[in-house]
């Protein structure tokens, strides 16, 4: 495998510092635990003349906890965040998703912030120069056709970082740094449903912190398939988080992963609110999920196992989370 | 570019003029020639690369040198003290935790850090620390009794 190319290294002590170095820079990277980054640039699937180093900023390493709002700084490791005394016991689906990342070693390295900018991944993709070279390439790097759907004019390699979807149902908001300074997006507006261009992040802008509520009442979780029980990727990934009242749902917020090129929030999901949990709601949650999900020939397992899994996974969640929150 | 690396490996402090684009990995093995951290994929999929930094396993592989600059870091190679394995490497060697033994620095060296930190694991525990090193040969299962037979013997290691 091949070594890594040349490359420049700079580490900026301050989050201000490493957005300017970033504009400064036009083929630049950050590198923040360096788990998806690195193992891509070997497999000549990134490319940078200068990669910037977020490890040296302190303030993006911190976890805050004020009034009823948490906001953990994007450099925090997954090892930390899945220890987080507050997060364990109040926003379990997170904590749940930073424990299902590749292995426990990758975790001690991986970051929040470094997860949600995950690359996306497709089977045509995620192979070595070689192999790539030998199926002459796809449309995401150095090729014309889209492999997956040779006529289309997107790429549909599928977003797959397991925090995302947990984030999304736990209400989450991201915290982005530019030249002009701080602007805040609920999480779904960082995504873009295109494999090629799925962040909303511009070229000289740092992903600082994520922010969300600790709301009362809420229970949460998050699950995903994969072929072995550690270090794969989700096949699909599937966070819940349920406000129950009584005997009715209050709210019901499920998000999705591996299943298209952004992580999904379902929409439509508010119809069930005052409505019991009973067959007829399940019923209602599996329909929105099929609109909203788009599983395509990303990965070797197939479409109609994704497509299926999906809303099994997901009513499987939700009927816990009903008995854990009565 | 070379640039100078200063960082303590194996309790020895070292001050390298090391490549900025230089992997641990690369570092350990071809400037330092601790060839037992081993290479066993292309990038952050086996764990045969497992080091600790600051006590904690990373993979050698998918970080960069200059990235652990200042910090401690651990190799296969400093476990055992004058020419004695350590109680891992002794477990390993009796209880036939190792075959060919490409995996085994980095299953012994995340076996290590958790030995550190819960010096009476669990088999699910054991189990959960090693998820990420992957061994073609044993079966896991006969890994899994040699870091149980060293986390019951009572010596420390080193
Ligand atoms: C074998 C293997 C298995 C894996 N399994 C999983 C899995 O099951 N689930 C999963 O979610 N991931 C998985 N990963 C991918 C990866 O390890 C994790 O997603 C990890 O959280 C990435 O974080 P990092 O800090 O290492 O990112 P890096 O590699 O440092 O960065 C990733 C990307 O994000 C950008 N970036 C990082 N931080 C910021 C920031 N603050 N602002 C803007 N851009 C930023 C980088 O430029 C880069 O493009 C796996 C990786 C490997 C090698
Ligand atoms: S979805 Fe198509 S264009 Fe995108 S990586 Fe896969 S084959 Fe390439
Ligand atoms: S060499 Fe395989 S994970 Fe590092
Ligand atoms: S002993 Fe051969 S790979 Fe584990």
């Amino acid at each position: 495998m091949g070594a890594l190319s040349e490359f420049r290294l700079l580490s900026p002590a301050s989050a201000a510092e490493a957005v300017r170095l970033r504009g400064a820079h036009p083929a630049s990277r950050f590198i923040a635990g360096g788990t998806d980054l690195l193992p891509n640039m070997r497999r000549g699937l990134v490319g940078a003349e200068v990669v910037i180093d977020l490890a040296g900023i302190g303030e993006m390493r911190e976890v805050q906890h004020t009034g009823d709002v948490l906001r953990i700084g994007a450099r925090v490791t997954l090892a930390t965040l899945a220890a987080d005394a507050t997060v364990l016991a109040r926003l379990p689906a997170l904590a749940q998703a930073a424990l299902a990342v590749a292995g426990p070693t990758h975790r001690n390295a991986a970051t929040l912030g470094g997860n949600l900018c995950l690359e996306t991944r497709c089977q045509y993709f995620n192979q070595s120069e070689h192999w790539r070279q030998a199926n002459q390439y796809c449309m995401k790097l150095a090729g014309d056709v889209c492999r997956v759907a040779p006529k289309s004019s997107r790429c549909y390699a599928a977003f797959s970082g397991d925090v995302a979807p947990a984030l999304l149902a736990l209400g989450a908001d991201v915290e982005i740094l530019g030249p002009q300074g701080v602007r805040r997006l609920p999480l779904a507006e960082f995504y873009v449903d295109d494999g090629m261009r799925w962040l909303a992040l511009g070229p000289d802008e740092l992903l600082l912190a994520v922010t969300m509520p600790l709301a009362n009442g809420w229970v949460s979780t998050y699950e995903k398939l994969r072929v072995r029980g550690a270090i794969d990727f989700p096949l699909t990934g599937v966070a819940v988080a349920l406000r129950r009242d009584g005997d009715t749902i209050g709210e019901l917020r499920i998000a999705c992963t591996g299943v298209s090129s952004r992580p999904e929030f379902i929409a439509g999901l508010d119809e069930l609110a005052g409505k019991p949990l009973d067959d007829a709601a399940l019923a209602t949650a599996e329909r929105h999920i099929k609109r909203g999900i788009q599983p395509m020939e990303t990965t070797l397992v197939s479409v109609p196992y994704r497509r299926r899994a999906t809303p099994v996974l997901a009513k499987r969640l939700v009927r816990r989370l009903w008995d854990e929150g009565s | 570019m070379k640039t100078l690396l200063r960082l303590s490996v194996n309790g020895r402090l070292r001050e390298d003029a090391v490549a900025e684009n230089a992997l641990l990995l690369d570092y350990l093995r071809d400037t330092l020639g601790l060839t037992g951290t081993k290479q066993g994929c292309d990038g952050g999929e086996c764990g045969a690369c497992t080091v600790l930094v600051d006590g904690q396993p990373r993979l050698a592989c998918s970080t960069l040198a200059h990235s652990v600059a200042g910090r401690r870091i651990e190799t296969i190679e400093g476990l055992s003290t004058e020419g004695n394995l350590s109680r891992l490497q002794r477990a390993f060697h009796e209880h036939l935790g190792s075959q060919c033994g490409f995996c085994t620095p980095g299953m012994i060296m995340a076996a290590e850090a958790l030995l550190r930190r819960n010096p009476q694991p669990s088999r699910d525990e054991i189990r959960a620390a090693l998820a990420g090193n992957l061994c073609r040969c044993t079966g896991y299962v006969k890994i899994v009794e040699s870091v149980e037979a060293a986390a019951a013997c009572d010596e420390v290691s080193a």
